[in-house]
Order: C-alpha cells, then sequence, then structure tokens
C-alpha cells in the first residue's frame, strides 16, 4: 500500500500548491486592483486614517479635516459650506470624493498621489505623521461673495478670470448644496441628504459653470463673429453692413427678426459697432453668412471652443455645430441654432479680448503646499493660444466699451472706471423664459478680471429678461469686488 | 525502503521538547506583539493564555513520554504552534471587536483546547494501539453515520447561517459533522482492510482500467449517495466534499487501482453538477465564487479578498491591519485574516506548517506495518490536507467557498476536539510505527526496522 500513499502525498503537493498559487495571486499580482476598488473599506479607512490636506482660499480654509474620536479619525469640515460647494465638492466616507478639488485632486489631499513621493519616504524616515497636501486656491474671497450674493436665489453660474494669467478668480453656480452634510460620519443622514441632492429637479450638484448642461450662448457670441469678421481683413469697426428688422435667410421660408422692433440704422444700414452696441441680429446674421462657416468655426475653435480642459475639474467643451448650412451659420452667429457652451468658455472669450487676442488656460489651484508649508508645486500661466490679433482686441475693446457706455449694457456701468462688455439674451426653450448673459471685463483699457455671467430662464425676471438688466448687474458687482471698488 | 540500523531508534522527545518550548515562545511573541501595536502595552490575558498553552502542551507532552515514546516528534508541536497562533488572533479580533478578556472568545478557545488535549490525552492513554480500534469498525459506521445525521432530529439540530450541521444541547453547541470525519476514517480503515482483495482484483478490463465488479462499486456508491444527502439536507458543501473525498483516496490506498478514483470522480463532478442545477444554495455559491464583486449578492468572499490585499507581501503587522471587517473572521475566514496582518510570506509559513504536518501523517501510514494502520494514518493526514484545501481553497477561489473551520486555527469548540484526536490517533500510529520492532514483534523482517525518518522513499 506504500505505493498508493506516496502518490497521495504528490497530491497533497499538489493542493498545497495551488494554495501556494491562488494566495499569491491575490496578495501579490492582485493586491492592487483590490485595494483601489471602490466599495473597498479598508482603503477608505486608511484614507481617513491620514489627516487630508486643506483646500486654502487666500490663507483661509475652505476645506479642512478635524480630528474626531471615532473610528473614521478625520472629519471634512466646510467652514463657509454652500458658498464654495462647487469650488470644493465634497469628501463623503459613502460617496467618495467628488464634485470638485476634492474629487479632482483626490490623490494630492489624500497623499497618495505620485507626486508625494519623495516627500512621503522623508516623513516615513523621519516618523512624521504623514498628512495629504494642502491645495491654495486662486479664487478672490470678495469676487466669489460678491458674485453669490449677486446671483442670490437665482439658478445660473458666474465666472471670473484674471485675463493675464487664466487664473479662476469666481467660479459660482447656483443653486448650491452644503459639502459638509455629505461629509459627515452619520452615514443615515449622508445617504438622506445625497438621495435628496440627486432628486432635486434644480440639481444642485451640477457645476453650471464649467460641467451642467451646455447653454446656447446666445447674442454673446456675437463677440466671436465679430472677431471672425475682423480677422478676415474685409471689416472694420467702422464697416456698414446690412441691419434690417428682418434679415431673409436663404434656402428656407423663415426670416431672422432682430431682438427690438425695427431695424438697426438708416437705411436698414448699421456699423459693426452700432450692431454689436445695440445687439443687432440682422447685422450679425449676415456678418456671420459673409465670414463662412469654415472660418467661423475656425474662430470659435481659437476661443477654445472644443478644447478639453480641467481646472482641475474636468470642463465640458463647449460645441459649435459641424456641418453648418447658411440659414444654420446666421442663427449660429448670433449665439443661438446648436451653439453650446459653458459660462467658463465665455469668460475666456471676454478674457481672451481684454489680453490681446492670447487665450490663457484657466486654473484654480496656484500652489501645492505641503504640511509643513513647503511648495510641491506652483501653477505657471500658460497660453493656450493667439485667437485674434492685437489689433483685432483692441477694436473689438472699443466695441465693447460702447455697449456698456451707451448700448444694452448700461447697467454693468462702473464710475470712474471703464467697462467692456457684451448681454446676451438666449432662447432655449418655447414657453420658457430665455437665459440672460453677460460677459465682460474692466478696466477695459488695463483689465483685471473678466466675467461671464449667466442666469437661467431670465431669473427673477422671467419673460421680461434681457441679458443687460439681469446679468449685467451682476458682473459689475463681482468686478467691482475685484477692482476693490 | 530498505535501510538497516543496528542500533535501538530513538524517542526523540528532548527534540520535541526543544520545538515545543520554540513554538510556544513563537506564540507569546506574537500574543506580546498584537498588544503592544493595539495599545502599546503588554496584553492583559497574556500570561492566562501563556501559562494555558505551556500546561496543557507540557502535559501531553509528558503523556508522550509516558505512554507514546515513540511518537513522531513534528506532530505535537506543530499543532501547538497552529492551536497558539489561532487563540492569538482570535484574542486580536476580541480586541478589535472590543470584547473583554473574561468575555471573549479567545479565553473560550484556551478553555476548548484544553478540554481538546484532555480527550486527546484519554484516547492516547486507552489506545494502547491503534489495531484495537479494528475491532469496532462496524461500530464505528454505526456511529459515524448516526453523528453526520443527528444535526437533521428534530429538537436538538440547530440551523447556523443556512447550514443545519449543529446540535445544541442546553447552552452547548456542537458539530458533530467534526468528528464524525475521524469515526468514519476508522470505519473506512477497517471495512477496507477486509474487503480490498474482492475490491482490487476482481473485475472486468476496459480500455486498460480495471473496472470493478457491480457488487464491488457498493460502498463508493454508498459514499457517494451519502455524500449527496449530507448536501441536501444539511446545506453542507464542505462536509461533503471532504467525506467523499477522504474515502475515495482510502479506498485508492487500499487498492491502488487509479479506475476507483476514475469512477470516483465522474461521480463526483456528476453529483457535484446536479447539484449546481438544482440547488439554489449551491448556485450561490458558484456565482460567488466566479463573481464575487457581483453587486447584489453576498459580499463575504469579497471583503476576505480585500483583507488579504491590504495584507500584501509582508502584512499589515499583528494588530495594525482590520480584519475585523470580515465576516467569520475568527473561523471561516481566519486565513485572510492572517493573510492581512502577516502577509504572503506569514500564509506561507502557516501552509507549511499543515504540510509539514500531513506529510508527517504520511510519513507514519508508510512507516507502520499493518493494512488498517497505514489506511488510518494516510486517511487521516489526508483529510486535514483536503479540509485545508477545501477552507484556503475556498477564501483564495480555487475552488467555491464551502464554509469549513481550518483545522487548530480556526475558533470552534468542535473542531479543535476533533482535531486533537485525530492527532492523537497519529501519534499513536507514528508511535507504534517508530517503535523497535523487537518489542513488539521479535524477528520482522528488516524493512519493518526502518526508523521513519530515514526511511528511503522509493
Amino acid at each position: 500500500m506504500n505505493a498508493p500513499i506516496r502518490r497521495l502525498s504528490t497530491v497533497v503537493a499538489l493542493l498545497f500548491t495551488a494554495l501556494l498559487l491562488s494566495s499569491t495571486y491575490i496578495s501579490f499580482v492582485q493586491a492592487q486592483s483590490l485595494q483601489n476598488r471602490p466599495e473597498n473599506r479598508r482603503t477608505l479607512l486608511a484614507n481617513y486614517a491620514r489627516e487630508r490636506g486643506q483646500i486654502l482660499v487666500g490663507g483661509a480654509p475652505i476645506a479642512k479635516s478635524v480630528a474626531t474620536k471615532d473610528e473614521l479619525k478625520w472629519l471634512r469640515t466646510y467652514p463657509q459650506g454652500p458658498l464654495y460647494s462647487h469650488v470644493t465638492g465634497y469628501y463623503s466616507f459613502t460617496y467618495g470624493a467628488g464634485g470638485g478639488i476634492e474629487g479632482a485632486e483626490n490623490s494630492l489631499l489624500a497623499g497618495s498621489s505620485d507626486k508625494l513621493f519623495y516627500r512621503r519616504v522623508t516623513d516615513i524616515l523621519t516618523g512624521k505623521n504623514q498628512t495629504g497636501a494642502s491645495l491654495e486656491l486662486t479664487i478672490n474671497a470678495k469676487a466669489q461673495a460678491a458674485a453669490d450674493k449677486a446671483l442670490g436665489n437665482q439658478r445660473g453660474a458666474v465666472v471670473a478670470l484674471d485675463p493675464t494669467t487664466g487664473a479662476i478668480l469666481a467660479l459660482v453656480s447656483h443653486p448650491t448644496y452644503n459639502p459638509s452634510v455629505l461629509s459627515s460620519h452619520d452615514t443615515s443622514k449622508v445617504v438622506a441628504a445625497w438621495q435628496q441632492l440627486n432628486a432635486a429637479p434644480t440639481a444642485p450638484l451640477v457645476d453650471r459653470a464649467i460641467a451642467g448642461d451646455l447653454y446656447p450662448p446666445g447674442s454673446t457670441f456675437k463677440l466671436v463673429t465679430a472677431a471672425a469678421a475682423l480677422e478676415s481683413g474685409k471689416f472694420t469697426e467702422e464697416s456698414q453692413i446690412p441691419g434690417p428688422a428682418r434679415l431673409k435667410l436663404p434656402q428656407t421660408t423663415i426670416d431672422l427678426p432682430n431682438d427690438f422692433p425695427g431695424n438697426c440704422g438708416p437705411n436698414d444700414k448699421t456699423t459693426l459697432t452700432h450692431a454689436l452696441e445695440i445687439s443687432c441680429n440682422t447685422a450679425f446674421g449676415w456678418l456671420g453668412m459673409q465670414v463662412g462657416a469654415k472660418d467661423f468655426r475656425a474662430q470659435a475653435a481659437k476661443f477654445g471652443m472644443g478644447d478639453r480642459l480641467s481646472v482641475p475639474m474636468t470642463v465640458t467643451p463647449s460645441s459649435v455645430p459641424a456641418d453648418l448650412n447658411q440659414p444654420q451659420l446666421a442663427q449660429s452667429a448670433i449665439g443661438q441654432y446648436d451653439v453650446r457652451v459653458t459660462p467658463l468658455q465665455i469668460a475666456m472669450i471676454s478674457a481672451a479680448i481684454a489680453n490681446h487676442g492670447i487665450v490663457m488656460r484657466p486654473h484654480l489651484v496656484q500652489k501645492v503646499t505641503s504640511s509643513d508649508l513647503a511648495v510641491i508645486e506652483e501653477t505657471q500661466p500658460e497660453q493656450l493660444s493667439q485667437a485674434i490679433s492685437a489689433d483685432t482686441a483692441a477694436a473689438l475693446t472699443r466695441m465693447m466699451e460702447a455697449v456698456v457706455r451707451s448700448g444694452t449694457g448700461t447697467a454693468a456701468q462702473i464710475s470712474g472706471i471703464a467697462v467692456a462688455g457684451k448681454t446676451g439674451t438666449a432662447q432655449h426653450a418655447t414657453g420658457k423664459a430665455p437665459h440672460a448673459w453677460f460677459t465682460g471685463f474692466a478696466p477695459s483699457n488695463n483689465p483685471k478680471v473678466a466675467v461671464a455671467v449667466v442666469v437661467e430662464d431670465g431669473g427673477n425676471v422671467g419673460n421680461e429678461a434681457v441679458g443687460g438688466r439681469v446679468a449685467a448687474p451682476i458682473a459689475k458687482a463681482v468686478m467691482e469686488a475685484v477692482l476693490g471698488k | 525502503m530498505t535501510t538497516v540500523s543496528s542500533f535501538a531508534p530513538r524517542t526523540r522527545r528532548n527534540v520535541e521538547l526543544v520545538l515545543l518550548l520554540l513554538a510556544v515562545a513563537i506564540v507569546v511573541l506574537a500574543y506580546v506583539n498584537v498588544g503592544l501595536s493595539v495599545s502599546g502595552a503588554f496584553p492583559p490575558g497574556l500570561l492566562t493564555q501563556v501559562a494555558g498553552l505551556l500546561v496543557i502542551s507540557l502535559a501531553f507532552h509528558l503523556l508522550l513520554r509516558w505512554k507514546a515514546a515513540y511518537a513522531d516528534p513534528l506532530l505535537l508541536p506543530i499543532v501547538t504552534l497552529l492551536n497558539g497562533l489561532g487563540l492569538v488572533m482570535i484574542h486580536r479580533l476580541d480586541i478589535a471587536h472590543g470584547r473583554s478578556v473574561s468575555g471573549g472568545l479567545a479565553l473560550r478557545q484556551l478553555i476548548w483546547s484544553a478540554v481538546a488535549v484532555a480527550i486527546a490525552a484519554v484516547v492516547l492513554w486507552f489506545l494502547r494501539d491503534h489495531r484495537m480500534l479494528r475491532r469496532y469498525t462496524f461500530t464505528a459506521a454505526v456511529v459515524g453515520f448516526g453523528l453526520l445525521v443527528l444535526p437533521l432530529v428534530p429538537g436538538i439540530g440547530r440551523t447556523v447561517n443556512g447550514s443545519r450541521i449543529w446540535i445544541g444541547l442546553g447552552p452547548f453547541t456542537f458539530q458533530p459533522g467534526e468528528v464524525a470525519k475521524i469515526v468514519l476514517a476508522v470505519f473506512f480503515a477497517g471495512y477496507l482492510v477486509q474487503t480490498r482483495d474482492a475490491l482490487s482484483l476482481a473485475g472486468r478490463k476496459v480500455l486498460g482500467f480495471t473496472f470493478p465488479r457491480g457488487r464491488d462499486l457498493g460502498p463508493i456508491m454508498v459514499a457517494w449517495v451519502l455524500s449527496l444527502l449530507v448536501l441536501v439536507f444539511e446545506k453542507d458543501l464542505g462536509s461533503s466534499l471532504l467525506l467523499f473525498g477522504l474515502f475515495v483516496s482510502m479506498l485508492y490506498v487500499a487498492t491502488e487501482r487509479t479506475s476507483w478514483i476514475a469512477i470516483g470522480m465522474t461521480l463526483f463532478c456528476g453529483g457535484a453538477y446536479v447539484a449546481y442545477l438544482v440547488f439554489g444554495h449551491v448556485q450561490q455559491r458558484v456565482h460567488l465564487w466566479l463573481d464575487p464583486f457581483a453587486p447584489g449578492q453576498s459580499d463575504q468572499l469579497a471583503k476576505g479578498l480585500m483583507g488579504m490585499a491590504a495584507g500584501g507581501l509582508l502584512g499589515t503587522g499583528l494588530g495594525r491591519g482590520r480584519p475585523d471587517l470580515t465576516y467569520f473572521a475568527e473561523s471561516d475566514f481566519i486565513v485572510p485574516s492572517f493573510g492581512e496582518e502577516l502577509g504572503l510570506i506569514g500564509l506561507f509559513a502557516l501552509l507549511v506548517l499543515y504540510v509539514l504536518l500531513v506529510e508527517r501523517g504520511l510519513r507514519t501510514a508508510l512507516g507502520v506495518r499493518d493494512g488498517f494502520g497505514k489506511l488510518l494514518a494516510a486517511g487521516l493526514a489526508f483529510a486535514v490536507a483536503l479540509q485545508c484545501f477545501v477552507v484556503v481553497g475556498g477564501v483564495t477561489r480555487v475552488i467555491p467557498l464551502t464554509g469549513l473551520t481550518m483545522p487548530f486555527l480556526s475558533y470552534g469548540g468542535s473542531s479543535l476536539l476533533a482535531n486533537w484526536s485525530l492527532v492523537a490517533l497519529l501519534l499513536r500510529i507514528s508511535d507504534v510505527a517508530r517503535r523497535p520492532v523487537q518489542e513488539v514483534q521479535p524477528g520482522a523482517s528488516p524493512s519493518a526496522q526502518a526508523r521513519t525518518e530515514v526511511v528511503a522513499v522509493r
């Protein structure tokens, strides 16, 4: 019976070899991917065992972790909650990190980023408690507060940029939410709040400034059409162009009317400047068709339309539809048809005009610092493209000054400071009030801030809304806050 | 295997003592390690646990010196180390769950260990020669099957976590299946020794295999049906796999005929497939095995895997992981708990201990001279190997999870009792195997005098 016993021991050896292989596969080969599984509580607990980095605005934390005595050792708090909700995002035990910087820079804040590798090694060797990196943002606290206050209870978004660097000075999306509720360690409360936020018809978790449903830009997009016309060399700001009450569109029976009754100037003619000043649809519809679909789309692309950006949150690319026929082109030229934008994109257009035609990469993080305040990374301004020539930019600036001085945008005037701007009133669905837009920059001779404002469905004014009345005052408040007025 | 030795084999009891002290020392270190990393202080139950473990293992060692001086010197240190490490992990989970020393599972496990060792000592004391057991072959059959079906008896049977494998008498609960495997091994060994000639010689040759006669197929059919019944009525996949594997392997050792294995595997696969088709709980286990992360089903396997992943190569260190996040962390899933805190390296060390244990058992089977002893030792050793495979294979996704305890490591009195008794039997058989042949059987063949350690394999 000894031979089968020996063979049995071979079987035993095989059985245990299988166990050695399988445990090697799990503990060594698969270990990393298992640890990265979203439902892995151990990884989450490990994250909560380490102090998460702060998110700072002007040196003051807008997100910080507070030590607790329960199993999750650190509680994430947001001292100014709703004001910065779409900037910070949330950090929830149940739903993970998301919604803003928390989600976009999770690995830096958690301290697990490869960028922190050498620092981690040093911390281990010196026996220091490991903490996540802190992020100092480019946000201007006053501008953020002003935008939030001016937008009030209306749905919409405000984006303010430093035109020369691309730094985001204000990023507001309404309605807001309180991220502290989501970061609570009371799971049932978090779940209830989460379900309520997701079920709300106003979609408070959506960042309308960069990642909401895209908006039709309305007349603010006339800046792109004007830029394309000026860049073509066939037009100047004083060129006489047609400005009838209704523009006949080829290949179709419908006309393109103005927002207001009547024509845009004597003999149905107007200058480019005047057309922008009073936001003449027919003139810009005509101008778009003159420029041509190819050049129009190219100009939009140079301003950043269609670019995939991360600020570091992912920005939904804005779009101009391909294959525009002439009537579609005329409508696109006034920001209707299927042109869709984010408020950030519109702010970038204003900023480029303010910055001699140069588009700067928008960014929200100024510095990444370790817990001992050593700078790990600092963002350097980066040029994205030269959208228009400096001359075109200067001409557009003069035209936009006219809009605020004596056109549709007078509500954005700031005493003693020249402001450039453009209003917009975007039809988006029959029976619904239009979205109100304003974009501009100030001071127009030495720009410090470029801003874009959208107020959904006319805000508190409803069907009476036009961009100049609803959105311009909000932009004015933000510009004043940045300029210290 | 014909190394003739001209001197009397040494008992090696001193080697056993040294190894035993080493095993206890490792357990003490691990115990202190847990206390220091959890609370930065020496653990409160240290003295009780260490003194307890030391007393029971030394007492057993002394009994071996007295009653089974030639027993294999490796078995006791290995099982003491495994039992001790199990105590450490259970104590560590007590801390994680906030259970006090007096109210914790570790203390109960220690008491069970003492009881188990006492019963093992009784087995060694009264069983002077394992061949005595042969007389009780059919008694063992009745007792074994009785134990197996005991949980089905209304009134004393209990259903725990979906399996009806427990009996309850007042405050005590017991898993009779654990003991049944030993009793049935005795029955199988006795039965097969009697009938091996008929089973191995008669038969028809088909395609190179000699197939047994229809009436000789009886026992394997009985075992097959029995294991299916356990599966059906008690929903105990692990035990049915263990029983059937035990029987087929012993049948193979007895008859030396591969055709029995072919038939056994065919029946097993057929039975398993039918069980998969018919029973929801079997399907559930198979789906869990194929995709442990599928939403909407039990995530106990997924949690175990994540625990092992958290340990990685070197482990988090005792007391520094979160094994308490896994269900059944101190019983069915104690292996992932070790994987998390001791890492892959610690897991390998544990598995090697089991390999050593099993191979010492098989070596005993090779060394012992009577067929009954050979069969019994081989069967018991293989049962341990199979049980490890079913448990560790289940939690590492080699096979579907079936729910057995890890011998000596897992929390549970029945498991400890059964496995310590199993080791007592192996110790007794190894004592007979290694005892100088002149004392027992003057004039035996030279091969029978061979010392176990130096037997040349092949």
